[in-house]
């Protein structure tokens, strides 16, 4: 591996097939520390329970921070808890990619206005790759940016920095009101 | 006169209790609020709280063991900040009855009762955390919600949030 990182920064023929099993590989088991922190935790572990199962998609959470490779931000995050999300991330190995899940991880959710000691958001802390909304999101939202952090890794290739395998998928995003209006039409046809 | 049908038991109770409070205490204490919902005196000198405390945890009569709920309210109007502590008599004698303690905003302290229930020990916390009074004579007053390096008393009605904490932006 050594080799062929250090020779190949550009994307080729030699790299391509060994970089596709690579992300299938890791995409396919995705190790999540899922980090409960209030109630969205609760729709965690629903999404992982029987009827959403998330271990099919081969997820299944993990305690630690260093044996996992992605860390489900769930719940609203105290100023106190903000030091110690930033200590659990540090300790997560690379390649490591953070999901803020519901509204008080994403931007302080309900608490934005008057919560004194709610960090507004969890990317004022640690770089966060995908967010969910909601309040709390639906097992099948959750699912839905789980796939989208798979989705990211597949846009990862050798040489290619985290930034732009971010812009990537943003590229491939779609307007979801052109969808919904698109799927509305069928139904009404 | 149909008081005795309009006033519920638990009121009588209640009233009966705070009249044996002041037989003793006379003028440290105020007239009972006879209200449905909560019956409340207020100690009128903070100095013999803890005094209040332990004659209404071990006569006889009143045998108040079990202080349900500790807490603090900041009265802005009269530049005081105080706590409501809720007492019951639970499985001897079944009334209730609840108190008011008030100090000043800046600097002011109210005798800690954390030695006569227990229970008051992380109330009083709550209360100094969230609002500034100062327990004299409690075991370990310090923040209890918010880190031990907040700044400011975030219950008080002129509570500004910082601006920064350990570098992260506090505010919206």
């Amino acid at each position: 591996m050594g080799l062929l990182d250090a020779a190949v920064t550009r994307h080729n023929v030699l790299v391509t097939s060994v970089d596709n099993v690579l992300n299938w590989a890791r995409l396919s088991s995705l190790w999540p520390m899922g980090f409960g922190l209030a109630c969205c935790a609760i729709e965690m572990m629903a999404t992982n329970a029987s009827n959403y199962d998330l271990e099919r998609f081969g997820i299944f959470p993990r305690s630690s921070p260093r044996q996992s490779d992605l860390m489900i931000v769930a719940g609203t995050v105290t100023m106190k808890m903000a030091e110690r999300v930033i200590r659990l991330y540090e300790q997560m190995p690379e390649p490591r990619y953070v999901l803020s899940m519901g509204s008080c991880s994403n931007c302080g959710g309900p608490y934005q206005d008057h919560g004194y000691h709610v960090l507004k958001g969890v990317d004022r802390v640690i770089p966060v790759d995908v967010y969910v909304p909601g309040c709390p999101p639906r097992p099948e939202a959750l699912i839905g940016g789980l796939m989208k952090v798979q989705e990211l890794i597949r846009m990862e290739q050798i040489g290619v920095s985290r930034a732009d395998a971010l812009k990537k998928l943003a590229e491939k995003a779609q307007d979801p009101r052109f969808i919904v209006e698109r799927e509305r039409k069928v139904a009404r046809a | 006169m149909e008081e005795g049908k309009e006033v519920s038991r638990s009121v009588q109770e209640s009233t009966a209790a705070y009249k044996i409070i002041q037989e003793t205490f006379g003028a440290a204490v105020s007239a009972l609020d006879a209200n449905e919902t909560m019956p409340f005196l207020e100690v009128l000198e903070s100095g013999r709280w803890v005094e209040i405390a332990l004659f209404m945890r071990d006569h006889a009569k009143l045998k108040f063991n079990y202080m349900a709920c500790m807490t603090g309210v900041d009265y802005p109007a009269e530049g005081k900040v105080g706590i409501i502590c809720n007492f019951q008599s639970l499985a001897l004698l079944n009334h209730k009855l609840a108190v008011k303690v008030k100090c000043d905003r800046d600097g002011g302290c109210i005798p800690s009762v954390s030695r006569v229930w227990h229970t008051a020990n992380w109330h009083e916390r709550e209360a100094y955390d969230l609002f500034g009074m100062i327990f004299t004579g409690h075991p370990e007053l310090k923040r209890i919600l918010c880190p031990d390096d907040w700044e400011g008393y975030p219950l008080r009605k002129d509570y500004k949030v910082q601006e920064r904490y350990h570098g992260i932006k506090v505010p919206y």
